[in-house]
């Protein structure tokens, strides 16, 4: 019987993969790594790529692709930490960018800022105003 | 008979709105239920980070990363995590209240305030209350993703990094149950020590590239992990506080209707009894 060891893959909004697994490929960024059971403790970041499984007692390769995250390994475990979007140093930046700007036009902006509740309330009151008013004109007429 | 046309009305009005509340409920319990399954999902990856992170902070003790060390705090940074909407009871504000009495101590020792938001009705109310807004995220949805949120986690980090803040804080609601959710403010950074396990069988991992360039991109993750699983337990505190709130408005909707049916039947009845009487005492006179 074929040597086997534990394989999760997980990202941080979900698991998809869990299983035992005779071998396993993976882009690591040094280069291509191809894992059997055990092989000895090693942690290295990934690259966007595709990670490869053969699950117990099947030929077949199954796919999963990451785009990008950390692989842990141990000899008989093995875990896939999938990032969930291609990070880069770059697209990070742009991104903090981003909230930053939001923030600043949110103070900014206060007109675009409608708050419909104080807005209903405002609205209410000015109705209520009004029909009063009416009530006020409608006797004085009588 | 004039009072019954109107009070038949408003009960229409009433059993409108009762039908509506009906409905947010339902849908608010089936969406808590979608997000407490996903707020299991995310409990793995923290989990197996933070078995890593452990190993490597104690086989590497002379590798300081910044966010393992504590330093005097001269400016806290605080990440609040609010919903989108509001219409679910006293979610939000409870969990403001404990995030102002959180800042004020911190402001009581002259230590100043960085924040940064996620949800529309936090970015209201510290609009109004002010405070040096950094960052926020809005209209994450009820499936937020964590790419929304790398952005504003990154502009904590960054300052943590550069030493612009010394602390950080992530304010947030916990899924006690569907009745009960509790707001919490946990410290995020410097990342606390965890257990004191020793390291019995002395054994290390391989790096590639090296020790510090991994323990820089797991650190990271782990915090950006953190406050997503935080949002999306955010997701089902809301949706189950506004299941709560819109069981007791539908329930308050029964009881009006009720209370009117009955003043509308009095109504009917006393106007019935005035025809009738009416009626009797016109033929009596012929």
């Amino acid at each position: 019987m074929a040597m086997t060891m534990h394989v999760d893959i997980v990202s941080a909004e979900e698991s998809i993969f869990s299983g035992t697994v005779e071998e396993l490929y993976a882009p690591g960024e040094m280069g291509e790594l191809g894992i059997f059971p055990r092989h000895t403790q090693l942690v290295t970041r990934l690259k966007p790529g595709e990670v490869r499984v053969k699950r117990e007692g099947q030929s077949e390769l199954e796919l999963y692709f990451v785009s990008g995250g950390i692989l842990e390994v141990q000899p008989h475990v093995v875990t896939v930490l999938a990032d969930t979007a291609v990070r880069a140093k770059d697209l990070d930046e742009a991104a903090a960018l981003e909230a930053k700007k939001q923030a600043e036009e949110a103070l900014a902006d206060k007109k675009a800022d409608f708050d419909y509740a104080k807005a209903q309330t405002e609205l209410a009151e000015a109705v209520a105003q009004l029909r009063t008013i009416q009530k006020i004109r409608k006797q004085g007429g009588q | 008979m004039a009072g019954a046309k109107e009070i038949r009305t408003q009960i229409k009005s009433i059993q409108n709105t009762q039908k509506i509340t009906k409905a947010m409920e339902m849908v608010a319990a089936s969406k808590m239920r979608r997000a407490q399954d996903r707020m299991a999902a995310t409990k793995p990856y923290a989990e197996k980070m933070r078995n890593v992170i452990g190993h490597l902070a104690m086989a590497h003790p002379e590798y300081k990363h910044p966010f393992l060390i504590e330093r005097e705090a001269k400016r806290v940074g605080f990440i609040i995590v609010s919903s989108d909407r509001g219409l679910c009871g006293g979610l939000n504000i409870n969990l403001f209240k404990q995030a102002v009495l959180a800042m004020k101590e911190w402001q009581q020792k002259g230590v100043e305030i960085d924040l940064v938001l996620i949800g529309q009705k936090a970015s209201q109310f510290f609009k109004r209350m002010g405070g040096n807004v950094l960052g926020q995220v809005t209209h994450l949805g009820d499936r937020p993703h964590l790419s929304d949120l790398i952005g504003s986690v990154k502009v904590m980090l960054d300052g943590y990094t550069e030493g612009r803040i010394d602390r950080l804080f992530l304010v947030e609601n916990e899924f006690v149950n569907t009745m009960t959710q509790k707001p919490r403010v946990s410290t995020l950074l410097p990342i606390a020590a965890s257990g004191e396990e020793e390291l019995k069988h002395h054994w290390d991992y391989i790096y590639e590239p090296d020790a510090q360039d991994v323990l820089d991109g797991l650190l990271m993750r782990y915090v950006e992990s953190q406050v997503y699983q935080s949002v999306v337990e955010n997701v089902a505190c809301e949706m189950a506080a506004r299941m709560i709130a819109m069981k007791s408005a539908t329930d308050n909707a029964g009881e009006l209707i009720g209370d009117l049916k009955l003043v509308y039947n009095k109504a009917r009845q006393a106007a019935i009894t005035q025809e009738i009487s009416e009626i009797v005492s016109g033929a009596a006179a012929v």
